[in-house]
């Protein structure tokens, strides 16, 4: 049952063939790449809104989009509608629609207090609260506003643009949610459902309650003072990690229908793994049974062994924790051997940027093994003995990377790995 | 459209609402009843009307120490998620919830009310409202409200509390999230990707600031509790509504294999979403209907979670009767329950399921509906979002091989 277009199970070959990306370092593969190879930090002090009083007041924020307005819904939006378009670009697909299903790793839209100052304010009465902005919304339609704040709105609007197949997918898995979609996409082209899925994560989320929840429950890095070296994944010294916001955007298709037009493949979804914890809201299980086993699955649904993993795209978010169930996690799996594979985090330049992590930096894997180049862990001066790992630190490294493990995980219990492939063969 | 290889049975029924809760109390309350009577509240968010969550006894499903981590629309969802696993006999059976698959379609949590008014009480009087934001927020919230507002925590805590941890996924996107769930658990089921799964979600609808997020839209009904239909006659408008539910689905073969009584069996899902205009949403309701290969039938019924909205609930009913035929039963369930939101289409699944099992169906919610002449082998569910998204299953009885 096996033929060049479907793998050891038997399941159709799926590749991605077209890609998009936008961090706190740029738009578009280009600068965002020249910027992570240079070891670049996009973290900075927050500028959108006055950080007087708080905790944590760096980020990794966007602030060079044309969004319709300043608010998550509205950034994230901006975000995707890029990623998306770059990707559709890349892969060829042009003005006649695209072949198959959106799945869209959707960030948590609400309404946002300048919605409410605006709402309190066309009804001004003594004692203002819900029932005075009920009556403002009741007074006049703010149909833009309600579009905003509905959980589904960005994969519509990301939908009708690019005009994908059907009622897209919004989904989230917490930090785990960019994986997730590029994981939902794999299945629905597995299945045989779909030729071709756009797979698309996107994150706009630092506000000021955004900010000051993740820092009420102490996730966050607190290194004010210089916001580029904040992000410090795998140091002795970490101390959280750091808001970022983000989006990635993948094509996929089966390797037939990619062939078939002729397009460019840039690279192969070989293996998915994913299981749940029931430890903690926060924490992983301390044996790091569901991690351990989620990286187990992933890539023995590629059908390699670890032997062929060449390089590792940590979570690495720079909490104390992550970092240590993440090495433990590995070390459970690879053995000894987890010592001498070379393993990066990103988002010790970009900050996590949540919802989008995993398709962030799913692309930043691709380019990995494209260019052969694998970006550093930057802010690497002080290494944590316990986690004995290849980092490459701080500077940028040539390397024949052929396999490479991308692992997420995320508040509730959340894991899911990938393993992407250079070469379809 | 996704097509069946491997049939997916419901197994497990776990349901509240403003009715009370359990399968077999929404079947009594529903189809046994004369006139089957709403509980709907008028008066604590007027003009709108909302269907009120009954008196609950959180600990009958989850412990204090969980409880407290969460808000009432996460409880409800862990308590209906509950009430299945207990409906299919797994809960508590370490094998089989471990490797249990969790797809659970959900919106925000709650807010902290009474810190966004005293926020909004002070920003009446200062100009640099930003800076209250800063002042307030880090000492009034509760550092795990946060957890009891993120999307995927209420799958967090039925990991937690009933220990389903073979995978967890949430969708999200109001109505379409429950089409979106209920379509992702019947793919990998029919495919041989999941053997057994916990699908479904809940809805608090008693939020105040949940009514704002519809009414911005100038969506809910306003001084009109009428059925459905009825409501059509005066402006329309959605009536929100307090639900849970969870489906345990599993492969015919899983269930076969344990023993495991089936309600009914989940055939194939279809959903889309286009522009909200007439014949747009109608063409595209027949498409989906043809894709599941429905044709009028006496042995057919449907059961619809439309909104209320004016335009879509008159499209939806008129793209049914129109490939249905006009004697075609069908059952507004939002007349009796509100809109569950997320909820909406899991719960018409369980209503259709339950009406299989028990070889009957369900009794006029209001004039304008047609008795059934014999009782249905098939059910047609549908959900059409009030803002965009359309869906549709059909749910069968399980035949006797």
């Amino acid at each position: 049952m096996s033929n060049s277009y479907t793998d050891h199970k038997g399941r159709p070959i799926v590749v991605v063939t077209g890609m998009g990306v936008v961090t706190s370092l740029g738009k578009g593969k280009a600068d965002n790449w020249s910027a992570l190879t240079a070891g670049k930090s996009g973290i900075k002090k927050v500028e959108r809104f006055p950080i007087d009083g708080l905790n944590t007041i760096i980020a990794g924020t966007v602030d060079f989009m044309d969004s319709e307005e300043v608010s998550a819904p509205a950034i994230s939006y901006a975000m995707a509608d890029s990623t998306a378009g770059e990707a559709l670009e890349e892969a060829g697909f042009g003005t006649d629609g695209f072949p198959g299903p959106l799945f869209f790793a959707a960030p948590p839209v609400e309404l946002e207090w300048q919605h409410r100052f605006t709402l309190m304010e066309e009804n001004p009465v003594e004692n203002p609260g819900y029932e005075a902005i009920l009556q403002a919304a009741r007074a006049k339609k703010h149909e833009n506003m309600h579009s905003l704040v509905q959980l589904g709105t960005i994969a519509y609007r990301i939908a009708e643009k690019y005009r994908t197949k059907g009622l897209p997918i919004s989904l989230s898995t917490a930090c785990a949610s960019g994986a997730t979609a590029i994981q939902q996409g794999m299945e629905s082209i597995r299945r045989g459902e779909s030729k071709a899925a756009l797979c698309v994560a996107s994150d706009g989320s630092v506000t000021a309650e955004g900010l000051i929840r993740f820092s009420l429950l102490s996730a966050l890095s607190t290194n004010n003072e210089k916001p580029t070296a904040a992000s410090r994944p795998f140091s002795k010294d970490r101390n959280g990690f750091v808001m970022a916001e983000g989006s990635g955007a993948l094509v996929l298709e089966s390797l037939e229908h990619a062939v078939g037009r002729g397009a460019n493949i840039i690279g192969v979804l070989r293996g998915v793994g994913e299981k749940a914890d029931f430890f903690h809201r926060t924490r992983s299980s301390p044996d790091g049974k569901p991690a351990i086993t989620t990286i187990h699955q992933a890539i023995e649904d590629a059908g390699i062994t670890t032997a062929d993993i060449d390089y590792i795209n940590a979570h690495g978010t720079s909490t104390p924790e992550n970092d240590r169930m993440e090495y433990n996690s590995l070390k459970a799996v690879f053995g000894e051997a987890i010592h001498k594979v070379p393993i990066s985090s990103n988002k010790s330049m970009i900050g996590h940027t949540l919802t989008a992590g995993g398709a962030v930096e799913a692309v930043f894997s691709f380019l990995t093994m494209k260019d052969g180049i694998i970006p550093p862990t930057i802010n690497y001066d002080t290494p944590d003995p316990d986690i004995p790992l290849d980092v490459v630190p701080n500077v940028k490294r040539e390397a024949n990377v052929r396999n490479v493990l991308s692992n997420s995980f995320g508040f509730g219990g959340q894991n899911a790995c990938l393993v992407f492939g250079r070469d379809v063969a | 459209m996704t097509t069946n290889t491997k049939e997916v049975w419901i197994t497990g029924i776990g349901m509240v609402s403003s009715i009370g809760e359990g399968a077999q109390t929404h079947w009594a309350a529903l189809s046994e009843a004369e006139n089957p009577k709403p509980v709907i509240d008028t008066d604590k968010f007027k003009p709108y009307a909302v269907h009120p969550l009954p008196e609950m006894d959180w600990a009958l499903q989850m412990p204090r120490k969980d409880q407290r981590q969460m808000e009432n629309w996460q409880r409800l969802g862990v308590y209906a998620a509950g009430l299945a696993l207990d409906d299919a006999g797994i809960k508590d059976n370490e094998e089989l919830v471990s490797s249990m698959d969790l797809v659970v379609c959900a919106g925000g949590g709650e807010r902290d009310l009474v810190t966004d008014e005293n926020i909004l009480k002070e920003a009446k009087s200062r100009n640099d409202r930003d800076l209250i934001l800063n002042e307030r927020l880090p000492q009034d919230l509760r550092p795990t409200l946060f957890l009891a507002q993120l999307s995927n925590l209420m799958a967090g805590n039925i990991s937690i509390v009933h220990k389903v941890t073979g995978s967890s996924r949430t969708y999200m996107g109001e109505e379409s999230a429950g089409i979106t769930a209920v379509r992702d658990a019947v793919a990998r089921i029919s495919n041989g990707q999941s053997t057994h799964l916990l699908v479904g979600g809940a809805y608090n609808a008693e939020r105040p600031d949940l009514f704002l997020n519809l009414e911005l839209g100038h969506y809910l009904a306003q001084d009109n509790s009428a059925p459905v239909w009825e409501r059509q006659e005066k402006d329309g408008g959605v009536i929100p509504g307090s639900a849970g539910v969870f489906l345990v689905l599993e492969s015919a073969d899983h269930a076969k294999a344990r023993g495991a009584k089936a309600y009914a069996k989940l055939g194939a899902v279809a959903s889309d979403l286009g522009p909200r205009d007439m014949d747009n949403t109608k063409d595209r309701l027949n498409t989906m209907m043809s894709e599941l290969a429905l044709e009028p039938s006496s042995s057919l019924a449907v059961i619809t979670g439309c909104t209320g909205y004016k335009g879509i609930t008159e499209w939806e009913y008129g793209a049914i009767q129109g490939k249905l035929g006009m004697e075609v039963p069908i059952r507004a369930y939002t007349s009796m329950i509100g809109n569950p939101m997320e909820a909406n289409f899991p719960f018409a699944i369980a209503l259709a399921a339950l009406a299989l099992h028990k070889n009957g169906f369900y009794p006029t919610f209001e004039k304008a509906e047609k008795p059934v002449k014999i009782n249905p082998t098939s059910v047609m569910v549908s959900t059409s979002g009030h803002y965009r998204g359309e869906g549709i299953a059909l749910v069968e009885k399980i035949s006797c091989k």
